[in-house]
């Protein structure tokens, strides 16, 4: 009875004052913490050190002109319009088509099928399809599209390929954001005597469609400088002319990146650099739209 | 909402015929294989409130989620036996949706929607069709004071009703389900979250409401099965002990002696 009281007395004071083992514990502690920072800083000087070659060997070239007059004198003078042009089409035609298809998978992955055989096929086809290097789905793209609908070497084929490649990613993440909202929600409308549609209309969606819009604008992103795919179904080394609709060829910033720095002689220097940094600009403001956006959103928990 | 109307005059026509509401002949529950409930049978009458007591474990949730068909969204789930509702078997029922807009449910734990206030009880009027600004302003003026919660929130009706606290989250869910202007209410424990003075309140809005509905009440308040209900099961382990006049149970006349060992706290 007495040794617990004093046992008691000894714990209470030895919360005012300091052992050695604290010490050592909070030394190590701060070791970790510097350690990390230090690991992370190192993480993001890649991305500092690129941005600031691009600025500071491009910059010089960058211009409201740069960005919309086209490329003349055998691509080593002028701007970049018609392929920042070109990457827009492309990448808007393919979203056209992966978004609704992707959600309306994932829709269906998440909120109706039942956990079976054919489910965990389709979940093990999307996975697959999602580790398809961009090359492969190249091919295919040049095989389906291009030969076997006969729509040729256009802006179609290429946007088509470029959905196929982004499906994967749009009903992943679309699936994550739907699979966010609580299981909860759900059955206490299914006991209202909802249906399932209803219950996505009224409560699913309207809550998971921060997440859904985050993740297209990612894909957005990534989209933008994928070159490969677009090459044999669509992208045009150089063009004269703008594409005047989506059978036309068009040419594409990604790739014009490719053939200003390694298919054209006598490209002034700065050249490449600053197309590079046209194509980084556009994929860092998307970004930033995202990064905005989960910002936005994350202020607005709603349970 | 065309099927619904069709459902309704032929559960209406059988209602005028019988007074019994629920009926369940051999019920058997069992999740992925072991028994939660075994071969209970019993009769649960219109206008009555009739009350569930039990231990843990006993079966008591899995008996209302049984009712409410809520096992077809559990796929380890397996219900076996006949379960009437207004004299028809469900499992033959061709709207599982009609049937469960008719059974109001309210779980232990508290479920605000993430919709405002207003919406989370407007939800399911506006399911069943009615738009009208005003038919939908009263309907949730009307539940949320009979779930005597109106007066804390009628400031702030368009704020979120996840964010509530835990026990107006509750009261919540208590005018969500009679917003659906429910056959039966069936309530699981539904003072739990709720403080002893809304708890009372909210009592004396039952006994009210078994005009109007049939009352399905689960609760391990032994005395709160006392204060509000006109009949009380005993349900332990899976099984249903004994049924009777509640009146008559706390006074100590019982079949299983077991069960007047619950109800005067000897075991449990
Ligand atoms: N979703 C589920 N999956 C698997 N087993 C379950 C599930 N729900 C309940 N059970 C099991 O069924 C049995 C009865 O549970 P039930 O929830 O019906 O009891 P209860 O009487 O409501 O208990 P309590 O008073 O604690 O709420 C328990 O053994 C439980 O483990
Ligand atoms: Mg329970």
């Amino acid at each position: 009875m007495h040794k617990t009281t004093l046992e008691k007395a000894n714990s209470a004071e030895s919360m005012f004052s300091v052992s050695a083992l604290n010490v050592k514990n909070k030394k190590t502690q701060k070791l970790y913490s510097v350690l990390f920072l230090m690991m992370t800083l190192l993480l993001i000087l890649p991305v500092l050190v690129i941005l600031g070659t691009l600025i500071v060997k491009g910059g010089s070239m960058i211009s409201i002109d740069f960005l919309f007059t086209d490329p003349v004198n055998g691509m080593t003078e002028g701007g970049v319009f018609p392929a920042l042009l070109g990457t827009v089409w492309l990448v808007s035609l393919a979203l056209l088509v992966s978004v609704p298809l992707g959600i309306a998978a994932a829709i269906y992955l998440s909120e109706y099928a039942s956990d079976n055989w054919f489910t965990r096929i389709i979940n093990l086809a999307i996975i697959n399809l999602a580790g398809v290097p961009s090359i492969v789905h190249a091919l295919f793209g040049l095989g389906a599209f291009v030969m076997f609908f006969g729509f040729g070497t256009s802006i179609l084929a290429a946007s088509l390929t470029l959905a196929i490649m982004t499906l994967p990613v749009v009903i992943v993440s679309t699936r994550e954001s739907l699979q966010a909202v609580p299981h909860a929600f759900r059955e206490a409308c299914w006991n209202m005597g909802a249906t399932r549609w209803q219950t996505i209309r009224r409560v699913v969606l309207p809550n998971a469609v921060s997440g859904i819009l985050t993740g297209v604008i990612l894909e957005v992103s990534r989209t933008t400088g994928e070159t490969a795919p677009i090459m044999f179904t669509g992208a045009a080394f150089f063009l004269p002319f703008l594409p005047q609709g989506i059978f036309d060829q068009t040419m594409a910033l990604s790739l014009h990146l490719f053939v200003v720095s390694t298919q054209v002689p006598n490209v002034p220097e700065a050249l490449p650099y600053a197309v590079a940094l046209v194509l980084i600009g556009m994929v860092l403001l998307m970004n930033s739209v995202s990064i905005a956006l989960r910002m936005y959103l994350r202020g607005q928990k709603k349970w | 909402m065309v099927e619904k109307t069709v459902v309704d005059t032929e559960f209406d026509r059988v209602v005028k015929a019988q007074k019994c509401k629920i009926e369940v002949n051999d019920l058997t529950i069992s999740y992925a294989g072991k028994a939660a409930l075994s071969d209970v049978s019993l009769k649960i009458y219109e206008n009555e409130i009739f009350g569930i007591i039990g231990p843990a474990n006993a079966g008591k949730t899995s008996f209302l989620k049984s009712l409410n068909l809520m096992n077809t969204f559990d796929a380890n789930m397996k219900v076996e036996g006949d379960i009437r509702f207004n004299n028809r078997d469900i499992h033959q029922l061709r709207n599982v949706y009609a049937l469960r807009s008719r059974i109001g449910v309210v779980f232990p734990l508290p479920v605000g929607l993430p919709l405002t206030i207003y919406e989370n009880v407007a939800l399911s009027p506006r399911l069943r069709g009615i738009k009208d600004k005003t038919s939908l302003d009263q309907i949730v003026e009307r539940c949320l004071q009979r779930a005597a919660l109106w007066d804390e929130v009628k400031d702030r009706l368009n704020s979120l009703g996840s964010l509530l606290s835990g026990g107006q989250q509750q009261r919540l869910t208590i005018a969500r389900a009679l917003s659906q202007e429910p056959e039966v209410l069936m309530l699981d424990e539904f003072s739990i979250a709720v403080d002893p003075v809304t708890t009372m309140r909210i009592e004396d809005v039952l006994k009210e409401l078994k005009h109007e509905m049939t009352i399905i009440l689960v609760t391990n308040l032994v005395q709160q099965a006392h204060r509000l209900a006109d009949r009380t099961a005993f349900f332990l382990d899976g099984k249903c002990i004994e049924i009777g006049d509640t009146e008559a149970l706390f006074n100590g006349e019982v079949k299983d002696p077991l069960t007047l060992d619950y109800i005067e706290g000897r075991f449990g």
